[in-house]
């Protein structure tokens, strides 16, 4: 089953290699993973998909734990959580397949934020299965290029993620 | 406020950590702290062979007293010789410190002269490593990786220091800080009550109990717990490989070691078990063997300071995060307390059943009018040493004999690589177990394939005076490896003949030590006794055994914990 598992992390060089590091060691799989610095700036905010049993979920948890740049960590899919990823896609655009770009763009409420007289780069945000589902409906063909960020989550309601 | 340089700080900094000894190695970027070294007399330093053999001492010595070892070396392949040690260490998570020269970080990345990024290199193998960034630092680092190394469940600790992070004329503020706070790493104190109240009842409702008590005991100092738990339960014990000693071998509720070479009574007790107390032991494979048929009947207790150690490969009825001395205290009182006692009837059936499998097997080995058996050498020397012996091993068919066949009655005697299972161990074991403990025998049982991996230590223990006493069960071959090709792979005995096997009488002469051949069987005893009688001598013993033994019992693979090979033409 694929969870989000989201990771307060001292903001201190070599402790991201530490973690991505855990998941080769211990053949774990990452699907996505994103990682910026938070307000207060001694601590990242690391977020990681991935896939396993949950026998391998518990195992991944408390080896994150273990390693000792962790501050705290939480699997979002736990819970109910929002989930969100953005998208930067290039598409052949030229004569008839405009109309048709710009009208499967706004059914996806994303944006056109660049355009040449062939090309539109679109921007999308949302959950991975919607960015999924724009790239099949504008069809293989006319994607030039993908630019993914990973997934970032939050737990829904009062629930917090801090020290 | 006192000022001092990079390199005073850190030896400092050594002294009010209270280290008496480090093993290493010096080289280009370590210089500036080598003569730190030497201009003070508070810390020594044993100077190697090889950096391999320095964290081998350093992790013998932790393993003998229970407090971390220090290693120094340089950077590069001073560094990177270190890591079979580290990774050693790890494997069974021994409290260790590794000071790394670096070179100077205006150099890093450069691919200068003898760097290697050693924080990667050694990222997988240890329990934390750590850069110094700044000269100001140091005092800080250094306390720090010794709390990080002892506390919680141990492992080694990597400090990287760049070349210019110990420049003698650049000076700062020295104070050792007395306490550490790090907001990200705080090991349990003590277990949860309610699970150990629960572990408690389902230990009196048990009818075929077993205590499966690992290293943690070991390294938790809980072996007096454990006992006294034991005792007042009446329960048997069965020891990993690590936690040989937890418990005392000779006590009547030992049934010795289990898993792949342990006992057949501790094995068959295992399998047959309702109950496992598991204590500071881990599951690991060659315990359990295959995981799908282990213990098909038990319900699992299982008290770990790691968290993650539990329910990784067998999954845990009552999981008890803690420190096991203090998990046990509770499990004491609460049994003191409890009105429930054991069931009396279903316990004397369970160790009617349990001295029955004793009898069967018993540990029994062939003799022979022609050989001298491998085991035969193990039970001399126990009784020569008075089974008071720190014996260090190797790790091969000479390995499993000792553990088998020497009864250690107390924790931190049995010395072995039992994790990693790193050949070259044991020599360097030894010498830093002598050198903290020269009072006691100290043995390195060894065979003479593993004894060449480290064998240029036999120099430093000229030069520092250890009279270790090294057992070379001498069968011409690589008898682990060799055991397995007989038994898996229709006696095709590829590479683990070893020709060309040097004097190593003329050997440890040409060091300096006394070397002895024993090729008889009367000879044995007495070569031994006079052997033991040199208290100021390193003696190596050359022992030729029986070259066609093997191990037993051994498990089969991929079988349950009861399905085991009792000699080469009996199978259970």
């Amino acid at each position: 089953m694929r969870r989000i598992i989201s990771v307060l992390l001292e903001n201190e060089p070599g402790a991201l290699s530490r973690v991505v590091g855990l998941f080769s060691q211990r053949n774990y799989n990452i699907e996505t993973l994103t990682v910026a610095p938070t307000e207060d700036d001694t601590l990242s905010r690391l977020t990681v998909t991935t896939t396993g049993s949950d026998r391998v979920i518990e195992q991944i948890t408390k080896q994150l734990n273990k390693l000792i740049e962790v501050v705290k960590l939480v699997d979002l899919t736990e819970g109910s959580h929002i989930e969100r990823e953005l998208m930067l896609i290039k598409l052949k655009a030229s004569g008839s397949q405009r109309a048709e770009i710009k009208r499967t763009v706004d059914i996806f409420r994303g944006q056109i934020v660049d355009v040449t007289s062939t090309i539109y780069t679109v921007q999308l945000t949302g959950d991975s299965d919607k960015l999924d589902a724009f790239i099949q409906a504008v069809g293989s063909t006319g994607v030039l290029e993908v630019v993914r960020s990973g997934v970032s989550g939050i737990a829904r309601g009062e629930k917090v993620l801090s020290l | 406020m006192e000022l001092l340089s990079g390199a005073d700080m850190l030896i400092r900094s050594l002294q009010d950590e209270g280290v008496e000894y480090i093993y290493g190695y010096p080289g280009g970027a370590a210089l500036h702290i080598y003569d730190a070294l030497f201009r003070q007399d508070k810390v020594k330093h044993i100077l190697v062979r090889h950096e391999q053999a320095a964290v081998h001492m350093a992790d013998g010595y932790a393993r003998a007293s229970g407090i971390p070892g220090t290693v120094l070396v340089t950077s590069g392949p001073g560094a990177t010789n270190t890591i079979t040690g580290i990774a050693t260490a790890f494997m069974d998570s021994i409290p260790m410190v590794i000071l790394c020269g670096q070179v100077a970080s205006t150099l890093i990345g450069e691919d200068a002269f003898q760097e290697t990024d050693m924080i990667g290199v050694s990222r997988p193998v240890v329990k934390h490593n750590m850069s110094v960034r700044h000269p100001s630092e140091i005092p800080e680092v250094i306390r720090k990786a010794y709390y990080i190394a002892a506390t919680g469940r141990p492992g080694p600790v990597v400090v990287d220091i760049p070349k210019d992070m110990t420049t003698p004329n650049e000076r700062y503020e020295y104070a050792f800080p007395k306490k550490v706070k790090l907001r990200s790493y705080n090991p349990a104190i003590r277990g949860h009550a309610g699970q150990i109240r629960k572990s408690v009842e389902m230990l009196m409702a048990a009818k075929r109990p077993i205590i499966y008590a690992g290293g943690g005991v070991v390294l938790g100092k809980a072996s007096k717990q454990l006992t006294e738990l034991a005792h007042m339960l009446g329960y048997p014990v069965t020891n990993t490989l690590m936690g040989i000693g937890g418990f005392p071998a000779s006590d009547k509720q030992s049934l010795g070691w289990l898993g792949m070479h342990g006992t057949y009574e501790s094995n068959m007790a295992m399998h047959h078990s309702d109950l496992v107390l598991a204590v500071g032991a881990r599951f690991d494979d060659r315990v359990t063997n295959a995981t799908e048929k282990f213990c098909p009947g038990a319900r699992i207790v299982h008290i770990d300071i790691d968290p993650a150690s539990i329910s990784k490969t067998i999954e845990a009825d009552v999981p008890i995060v803690g420190p096991v001395d203090a998990v046990l205290k509770e499990m004491i009182s609460l049994v003191k307390e409890s009105k429930e006692k054991p069931d009396p009837e279903a316990l004397k059936a369970w160790w009617k059943q349990l001295d029955e499998w004793r009898a069967f097997h018993g540990m029994r080995y062939e003799t022979s009018d022609t050989y001298i058996k491998p085991q035969e050498v193990i039970e001399a020397i126990w009784r020569i040493t008075k089974g008071d012996a720190y014996v260090t091993s190797d790790v091969g068919q000479h390995q499993m004999f000792a553990a088998q066949y020497y009864k250690f009655d107390k924790p931190n005697r049995w010395i072995n690589s039992g994790g990693l299972g790193t050949m070259g161990f044991g020599l360097p074991a030894a010498m830093g177990v002598k050198l903290n403990y020269p009072d006691s025998d100290v043995v390195c049982v060894t065979g003479e394939g593993s004894i060449q991996m480290n064998i240029q230590e036999l120099s430093t223990c000229k030069q520092y005076d250890l009279p270790v006493k090294i057992v070379n069960l001498n069968n011409q071959a690589l008898g682990m490896v060799k055991q397995w090709q007989d038994m898996n792979y229709e006696s095709r005995h590829s590479q683990s003949y070893m020709g060309s096997l040097p004097d190593f009488i003329k050997l440890a002469e040409a060091y300096g030590h006394v070397g002895i051949r024993i090729d008889k069987k009367e000879d044995l005893e007495p070569k031994l006794k006079e052997a033991f009688a040199m208290k100021d001598k390193l003696v190596f013993l050359d022992i030729y055994v029986d070259p066609s033994e093997h191990v037993y019992p051994m498990q089969v693979a991929r079988g349950s914990m009861k399905d085991m090979w009792l000699s080469k033409t009996e199978r259970v």
